[in-house]
Protein backbone atom coordinates (compact mmCIF):
# COMPACT_ATOMS: atom_id res chain seq x y z
CA UNK A 1 0.00 0.00 0.00
CA UNK A 2 1.62 3.72 -0.71
CA UNK A 3 0.68 6.34 1.28
CA UNK A 4 -1.37 8.31 -2.06
CA UNK A 5 -3.77 5.20 -2.01
CA UNK A 6 -7.29 6.62 -0.73
CA UNK A 7 -8.71 4.79 2.38
CA UNK A 8 -10.73 1.93 0.95
CA UNK A 9 -14.41 0.67 2.25
CA UNK A 10 -14.46 -2.10 4.42
CA UNK A 11 -14.96 -5.19 2.42
CA UNK A 12 -18.38 -6.34 2.78
CA UNK A 13 -18.80 -8.46 5.38
CA UNK A 14 -21.51 -10.93 5.17
CA UNK A 15 -21.14 -14.48 6.79
CA UNK A 16 -21.06 -17.14 4.28
CA UNK A 17 -21.09 -21.23 4.98
CA UNK A 18 -17.32 -22.33 4.56
CA UNK A 19 -18.16 -23.69 0.88
CA UNK A 20 -14.44 -22.63 -0.33
CA UNK A 21 -12.81 -24.35 2.83
CA UNK A 22 -14.65 -27.74 2.66
CA UNK A 23 -13.98 -27.48 -1.45
CA UNK A 24 -10.42 -26.54 -0.81
CA UNK A 25 -9.92 -29.23 1.71
CA UNK A 26 -11.86 -31.52 -0.79
CA UNK A 27 -9.10 -30.57 -3.07
CA UNK A 28 -6.29 -31.66 -0.64
CA UNK A 29 -7.38 -34.84 -0.23
CA UNK A 30 -8.08 -35.83 -4.05
CA UNK A 31 -4.25 -34.54 -4.42
CA UNK A 32 -2.90 -36.79 -1.43
CA UNK A 33 -4.84 -39.50 -3.01
CA UNK A 34 -3.28 -38.80 -6.12
CA UNK A 35 0.16 -38.75 -4.50
CA UNK A 36 -0.31 -42.12 -2.77
CA UNK A 37 -1.54 -43.65 -6.13
CA UNK A 38 1.89 -41.90 -7.63
CA UNK A 39 4.01 -43.24 -5.38
CA UNK A 40 2.85 -46.58 -5.88
CA UNK A 41 2.43 -46.87 -9.76
CA UNK A 42 3.35 -48.95 -12.25
CA UNK A 43 2.52 -51.60 -9.33
CA UNK A 44 -0.81 -51.95 -8.16
CA UNK A 45 -1.25 -49.89 -4.63
CA UNK A 46 -2.95 -50.87 -1.80
CA UNK A 47 -6.40 -49.04 -2.84
CA UNK A 48 -8.00 -48.40 0.72
CA UNK A 49 -6.22 -45.14 1.96
CA UNK A 50 -7.37 -43.82 -1.38
CA UNK A 51 -10.34 -45.02 -1.54
CA UNK A 52 -11.16 -43.55 2.24
CA UNK A 53 -9.29 -39.73 0.72
CA UNK A 54 -11.79 -40.00 -2.07
CA UNK A 55 -14.91 -40.86 0.00
CA UNK A 56 -13.77 -37.99 2.26
CA UNK A 57 -13.02 -35.77 -0.31
CA UNK A 58 -16.64 -36.43 -2.24
CA UNK A 59 -18.56 -35.83 1.87
CA UNK A 60 -16.87 -32.82 1.94
CA UNK A 61 -17.90 -31.37 -1.66
CA UNK A 62 -21.21 -32.86 -1.06
CA UNK A 63 -21.89 -30.66 2.05
CA UNK A 64 -19.74 -27.67 0.36
CA UNK A 65 -22.54 -27.92 -2.64
CA UNK A 66 -25.05 -28.35 -0.11
CA UNK A 67 -24.24 -25.38 2.06
CA UNK A 68 -24.09 -23.69 -1.19
CA UNK A 69 -27.35 -24.18 -2.75
CA UNK A 70 -28.95 -22.78 0.61
CA UNK A 71 -27.21 -19.33 0.03
CA UNK A 72 -29.65 -16.94 -0.29
CA UNK A 73 -29.55 -14.26 -1.80
CA UNK A 74 -26.32 -14.99 -3.84
CA UNK A 75 -24.81 -14.31 -7.38
CA UNK A 76 -25.55 -17.28 -9.04
CA UNK A 77 -25.50 -15.57 -12.91
CA UNK A 78 -22.20 -14.68 -11.98
CA UNK A 79 -21.81 -18.24 -10.30
CA UNK A 80 -23.34 -20.29 -12.68
CA UNK A 81 -21.32 -18.53 -15.56
CA UNK A 82 -17.66 -18.46 -13.98
CA UNK A 83 -18.93 -22.61 -13.35
CA UNK A 84 -19.54 -23.73 -16.72
CA UNK A 85 -16.61 -22.17 -18.09
CA UNK A 86 -14.07 -23.32 -15.08
CA UNK A 87 -15.47 -27.18 -15.60
CA UNK A 88 -15.23 -27.11 -19.51
CA UNK A 89 -11.51 -26.04 -19.31
CA UNK A 90 -11.03 -28.31 -15.82
CA UNK A 91 -12.85 -31.07 -17.76
CA UNK A 92 -10.21 -30.78 -20.48
CA UNK A 93 -7.01 -30.84 -18.07
CA UNK A 94 -8.58 -34.12 -16.26
CA UNK A 95 -9.01 -35.42 -19.59
CA UNK A 96 -5.59 -35.01 -20.30
CA UNK A 97 -5.34 -36.84 -17.37
CA UNK A 98 -7.12 -39.57 -17.83
CA UNK A 99 -5.47 -40.03 -21.24
CA UNK A 100 -2.31 -40.37 -19.93
CA UNK A 101 -3.37 -42.89 -17.13
CA UNK A 102 -5.12 -44.95 -20.19
CA UNK A 103 -2.34 -44.75 -22.71
CA UNK A 104 0.03 -46.33 -19.73
CA UNK A 105 -2.64 -48.83 -19.25
CA UNK A 106 -3.50 -48.23 -15.94
CA UNK A 107 -6.81 -50.64 -15.64
CA UNK A 108 -9.13 -52.22 -13.14
CA UNK A 109 -9.98 -50.77 -9.62
CA UNK A 110 -6.93 -48.33 -9.75
CA UNK A 111 -8.45 -46.23 -13.03
CA UNK A 112 -11.79 -46.41 -11.38
CA UNK A 113 -10.51 -44.67 -8.27
CA UNK A 114 -8.17 -42.52 -10.23
CA UNK A 115 -11.00 -41.23 -12.38
CA UNK A 116 -13.71 -40.68 -9.34
CA UNK A 117 -10.71 -38.89 -7.79
CA UNK A 118 -10.45 -36.79 -10.98
CA UNK A 119 -14.15 -36.15 -11.29
CA UNK A 120 -14.36 -35.16 -7.41
CA UNK A 121 -11.16 -32.67 -8.35
CA UNK A 122 -13.36 -31.50 -11.83
CA UNK A 123 -16.13 -30.43 -9.30
CA UNK A 124 -13.82 -28.90 -6.63
CA UNK A 125 -11.74 -26.37 -8.38
CA UNK A 126 -14.82 -24.76 -10.47
CA UNK A 127 -17.02 -24.60 -7.12
CA UNK A 128 -14.06 -23.07 -5.23
CA UNK A 129 -13.43 -20.21 -8.43
CA UNK A 130 -17.06 -19.77 -8.90
CA UNK A 131 -17.79 -19.11 -4.91
CA UNK A 132 -15.03 -16.74 -5.14
CA UNK A 133 -16.04 -14.42 -7.95
CA UNK A 134 -19.69 -14.32 -6.64
CA UNK A 135 -19.63 -14.01 -2.84
CA UNK A 136 -18.23 -10.60 -3.51
CA UNK A 137 -20.99 -9.31 -5.61
CA UNK A 138 -23.57 -7.39 -4.45
CA UNK A 139 -27.29 -8.96 -4.81
CA UNK A 140 -29.45 -5.57 -3.73
CA UNK A 141 -30.76 -7.51 -1.17
CA UNK A 142 -32.97 -9.46 -3.66
CA UNK A 143 -34.42 -12.57 -2.41
CA UNK A 144 -32.48 -15.50 -4.25
CA UNK A 145 -29.98 -13.21 -5.46
CA UNK A 146 -29.91 -13.44 -9.36
CA UNK A 147 -32.11 -16.12 -9.51
CA UNK A 148 -32.22 -19.44 -7.67
CA UNK A 149 -29.66 -22.43 -8.08
CA UNK A 150 -30.51 -25.40 -10.54
CA UNK B 1 -22.87 -7.59 -15.61
CA UNK B 2 -21.67 -11.29 -14.80
CA UNK B 3 -23.60 -12.05 -18.38
CA UNK B 4 -21.16 -9.68 -20.20
CA UNK B 5 -18.18 -10.19 -17.96
CA UNK B 6 -16.50 -11.89 -20.35
CA UNK B 7 -16.59 -9.07 -22.81
CA UNK B 8 -13.57 -6.16 -23.24
CA UNK B 9 -16.02 -3.15 -22.68
CA UNK B 10 -14.50 -1.13 -20.59
CA UNK B 11 -16.09 -0.58 -17.24
CA UNK B 12 -17.59 3.09 -15.65
CA UNK B 13 -15.75 3.01 -12.43
CA UNK B 14 -15.04 6.82 -11.69
CA UNK B 15 -18.93 7.59 -10.18
CA UNK B 16 -18.23 7.28 -6.22
CA UNK B 17 -20.80 5.50 -4.18
CA UNK B 18 -20.48 6.46 -0.48
CA UNK B 19 -23.76 4.88 0.40
CA UNK B 20 -23.30 1.51 -0.67
CA UNK B 21 -20.02 2.20 0.63
CA UNK B 22 -17.64 1.87 -2.53
CA UNK B 23 -14.58 4.09 -2.87
CA UNK B 24 -14.64 6.41 -5.79
CA UNK B 25 -12.56 4.87 -8.06
CA UNK B 26 -10.33 5.13 -11.08
CA UNK B 27 -11.67 4.21 -14.70
CA UNK B 28 -10.96 0.59 -15.26
CA UNK B 29 -9.94 -0.61 -19.26
CA UNK B 30 -11.79 -2.43 -21.07
CA UNK B 31 -10.59 -5.81 -20.81
CA UNK B 32 -11.57 -9.58 -21.55
CA UNK B 33 -11.62 -11.86 -18.63
CA UNK B 34 -10.77 -14.97 -21.10
CA UNK B 35 -8.68 -13.84 -23.68
CA UNK B 36 -10.30 -15.59 -26.80
CA UNK B 37 -7.27 -15.26 -28.66
CA UNK B 38 -5.14 -16.87 -26.80
CA UNK B 39 -7.18 -20.32 -26.93
CA UNK B 40 -5.82 -21.28 -30.63
CA UNK B 41 -2.26 -21.26 -28.73
CA UNK B 42 -3.41 -23.26 -25.82
CA UNK B 43 -5.37 -25.94 -27.88
CA UNK B 44 -2.02 -26.46 -30.15
CA UNK B 45 0.36 -26.66 -27.09
CA UNK B 46 -2.42 -29.11 -25.47
CA UNK B 47 -2.57 -31.22 -28.98
CA UNK B 48 1.49 -31.38 -29.43
CA UNK B 49 1.32 -32.63 -25.76
CA UNK B 50 -0.91 -35.39 -26.42
CA UNK B 51 1.01 -36.04 -29.56
CA UNK B 52 4.52 -36.58 -28.09
CA UNK B 53 3.03 -38.88 -25.25
CA UNK B 54 0.56 -40.98 -27.79
CA UNK B 55 3.95 -41.05 -29.91
CA UNK B 56 6.48 -42.27 -27.62
CA UNK B 57 8.62 -39.28 -28.70
CA UNK B 58 10.96 -39.21 -25.88
CA UNK B 59 12.64 -35.64 -26.89
CA UNK B 60 9.21 -34.36 -27.28
CA UNK B 61 8.42 -35.25 -23.61
CA UNK B 62 11.59 -34.39 -22.52
CA UNK B 63 10.93 -30.77 -24.43
CA UNK B 64 7.56 -30.06 -22.59
CA UNK B 65 8.47 -31.33 -19.56
CA UNK B 66 11.82 -28.89 -19.27
CA UNK B 67 9.89 -25.94 -20.98
CA UNK B 68 6.92 -26.15 -19.38
CA UNK B 69 8.38 -26.50 -15.96
CA UNK B 70 11.09 -24.27 -16.43
CA UNK B 71 8.73 -21.43 -17.56
CA UNK B 72 6.46 -22.67 -14.44
CA UNK B 73 9.08 -22.23 -11.85
CA UNK B 74 10.17 -18.66 -13.41
CA UNK B 75 6.98 -17.35 -13.90
CA UNK B 76 6.34 -18.35 -10.57
CA UNK B 77 9.03 -16.79 -8.94
CA UNK B 78 8.95 -13.50 -10.99
CA UNK B 79 5.62 -12.90 -10.22
CA UNK B 80 6.35 -13.66 -6.53
CA UNK B 81 8.87 -12.04 -5.62
CA UNK B 82 9.33 -9.21 -8.61
CA UNK B 83 6.36 -8.26 -9.99
CA UNK B 84 4.40 -8.88 -6.65
CA UNK B 85 6.51 -6.11 -4.58
CA UNK B 86 6.63 -4.22 -7.70
CA UNK B 87 2.40 -4.24 -7.67
CA UNK B 88 2.34 -3.61 -3.71
CA UNK B 89 3.90 -0.32 -4.53
CA UNK B 90 2.08 0.91 -7.78
CA UNK B 91 -0.88 3.47 -7.15
CA UNK B 92 -4.39 1.87 -7.50
CA UNK B 93 -4.94 3.09 -11.50
CA UNK B 94 -1.33 1.85 -12.56
CA UNK B 95 -2.40 -1.48 -10.25
CA UNK B 96 -5.54 -1.69 -11.90
CA UNK B 97 -4.31 -1.48 -15.58
CA UNK B 98 -1.57 -4.06 -15.01
CA UNK B 99 -3.87 -6.39 -13.29
CA UNK B 100 -6.60 -5.69 -16.17
CA UNK B 101 -3.27 -6.51 -18.68
CA UNK B 102 -1.82 -9.21 -16.79
CA UNK B 103 -4.11 -11.36 -14.75
CA UNK B 104 -6.10 -12.29 -17.97
CA UNK B 105 -3.31 -14.04 -19.60
CA UNK B 106 -2.27 -15.91 -16.13
CA UNK B 107 -5.32 -17.29 -16.84
CA UNK B 108 -4.94 -19.46 -20.01
CA UNK B 109 -0.99 -19.74 -19.63
CA UNK B 110 -0.03 -20.69 -16.16
CA UNK B 111 -2.99 -23.88 -16.22
CA UNK B 112 -1.27 -24.95 -19.66
CA UNK B 113 1.84 -24.97 -18.27
CA UNK B 114 1.03 -27.11 -15.19
CA UNK B 115 -0.87 -29.74 -17.11
CA UNK B 116 2.53 -29.74 -19.82
CA UNK B 117 4.98 -29.88 -16.95
CA UNK B 118 2.92 -32.79 -14.76
CA UNK B 119 1.56 -35.15 -18.31
CA UNK B 120 4.98 -34.64 -19.52
CA UNK B 121 6.88 -35.54 -16.14
CA UNK B 122 4.78 -38.55 -15.53
CA UNK B 123 5.54 -40.14 -18.73
CA UNK B 124 9.45 -38.89 -18.77
CA UNK B 125 9.90 -41.28 -15.41
CA UNK B 126 8.04 -43.78 -17.08
CA UNK B 127 9.75 -44.11 -20.36
CA UNK B 128 12.89 -43.77 -17.67
CA UNK B 129 12.09 -46.24 -15.06
CA UNK B 130 11.93 -43.54 -12.35
CA UNK B 131 8.27 -44.88 -11.13
CA UNK B 132 9.31 -47.66 -9.92
CA UNK B 133 10.21 -48.50 -6.40
CA UNK B 134 13.63 -50.23 -7.07
CA UNK B 135 14.84 -46.77 -8.83
CA UNK B 136 17.79 -45.54 -6.06
CA UNK B 137 15.71 -41.87 -6.28
CA UNK B 138 12.17 -42.95 -5.98
CA UNK B 139 11.95 -41.47 -2.60
CA UNK B 140 13.11 -37.97 -3.98
CA UNK B 141 10.22 -38.40 -6.54
CA UNK B 142 7.54 -39.03 -4.21
CA UNK B 143 9.08 -35.64 -2.58
CA UNK B 144 8.01 -34.34 -5.73
CA UNK B 145 5.08 -35.21 -6.17
CA UNK B 146 4.15 -33.98 -2.48
CA UNK B 147 5.65 -30.41 -3.31
CA UNK B 148 3.61 -30.28 -6.34
CA UNK B 149 0.28 -31.38 -5.10
CA UNK B 150 0.53 -28.66 -2.12
CA UNK B 151 1.41 -26.82 -4.89
CA UNK B 152 -1.72 -27.60 -6.46
CA UNK B 153 -3.75 -27.17 -3.47
CA UNK B 154 -2.26 -23.15 -3.09
CA UNK B 155 -2.67 -22.54 -6.63
CA UNK B 156 -6.09 -24.15 -7.48
CA UNK B 157 -7.83 -23.48 -4.40
CA UNK B 158 -6.27 -19.59 -3.32
CA UNK B 159 -4.87 -18.54 -6.17
CA UNK B 160 -6.76 -18.72 -9.38
CA UNK B 161 -10.26 -18.25 -7.68
CA UNK B 162 -8.43 -14.92 -6.32
CA UNK B 163 -7.56 -14.11 -10.02
CA UNK B 164 -10.45 -14.86 -11.79
CA UNK B 165 -11.92 -12.94 -8.86
CA UNK B 166 -10.39 -9.68 -8.72
CA UNK B 167 -11.33 -9.57 -12.93
CA UNK B 168 -15.19 -10.20 -12.14
CA UNK B 169 -14.66 -7.15 -9.08
CA UNK B 170 -12.51 -4.92 -11.55
CA UNK B 171 -15.88 -5.82 -14.39
CA UNK B 172 -18.72 -4.62 -11.86
CA UNK B 173 -19.59 -1.25 -12.83
CA UNK B 174 -18.47 0.36 -9.28
CA UNK B 175 -15.64 -2.34 -8.16
CA UNK B 176 -14.89 -2.17 -4.95
CA UNK B 177 -11.33 -1.20 -3.96
CA UNK B 178 -11.31 -2.76 -0.79
CA UNK B 179 -12.41 -6.78 -2.26
CA UNK B 180 -9.59 -6.18 -4.92
CA UNK B 181 -6.90 -4.90 -2.54
CA UNK B 182 -7.64 -7.85 -0.44
CA UNK B 183 -8.18 -10.15 -3.33
CA UNK B 184 -4.71 -9.07 -5.17
CA UNK B 185 -2.55 -9.45 -1.56
CA UNK B 186 -3.97 -13.23 -1.54
CA UNK B 187 -2.90 -13.78 -4.94
CA UNK B 188 0.94 -12.32 -4.76
CA UNK B 189 1.14 -13.87 -1.10
CA UNK B 190 0.32 -17.25 -2.59
CA UNK B 191 2.28 -16.62 -6.45
CA UNK B 192 5.10 -16.05 -3.31
CA UNK B 193 4.49 -18.94 -1.51
CA UNK B 194 4.25 -21.24 -4.70
CA UNK B 195 7.44 -19.42 -5.64
CA UNK B 196 9.28 -20.58 -2.72
CA UNK B 197 7.78 -24.23 -3.34
CA UNK B 198 9.18 -24.14 -6.72
CA UNK B 199 12.90 -23.76 -5.59
CA UNK B 200 12.32 -26.69 -3.82
CA UNK B 201 11.32 -28.47 -6.96
CA UNK B 202 14.26 -26.89 -8.27
CA UNK B 203 16.44 -28.67 -5.64
CA UNK B 204 14.68 -32.30 -5.87
CA UNK B 205 14.68 -31.88 -10.20
CA UNK B 206 17.44 -31.18 -10.68
CA UNK B 207 19.10 -34.44 -7.87
CA UNK B 208 17.06 -36.13 -9.66
CA UNK B 209 18.24 -35.43 -13.40
CA UNK B 210 21.89 -36.02 -12.18
CA UNK B 211 21.63 -39.32 -10.24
Amino acid sequence: MTATEPELPPVPARRLPPVAELTVASLALMLAGGVDLAAHLPRHPPLGPVVGLLVGGAVLTAVALTLLSRISPFAWRTFFLVARWSLLAYAVITGVGVFVFLYDHTGGSTLVVLILSLVVFAIDVPTVIAFTAARYEDTGGLPGGQGRPG
Amino acid sequence: MAVDALHDSPTAAGSGDSESGRATAPPVPGFRIVPLRGLPIVAVVLAGLVTVIATNTLWGIDFFHVVGGGMWTALDLFLGFVIGPIMGRLSIPARIEFTTRLMPKMILIMPTLVVCTLGAGWQLARHLGDLASTYPEHAWLVAAFIVVAVMAVIALGLLEPANIAVLFELKRPRPNGAVIARLMRRFILTAGVTGALQVATLLIMTRVATS
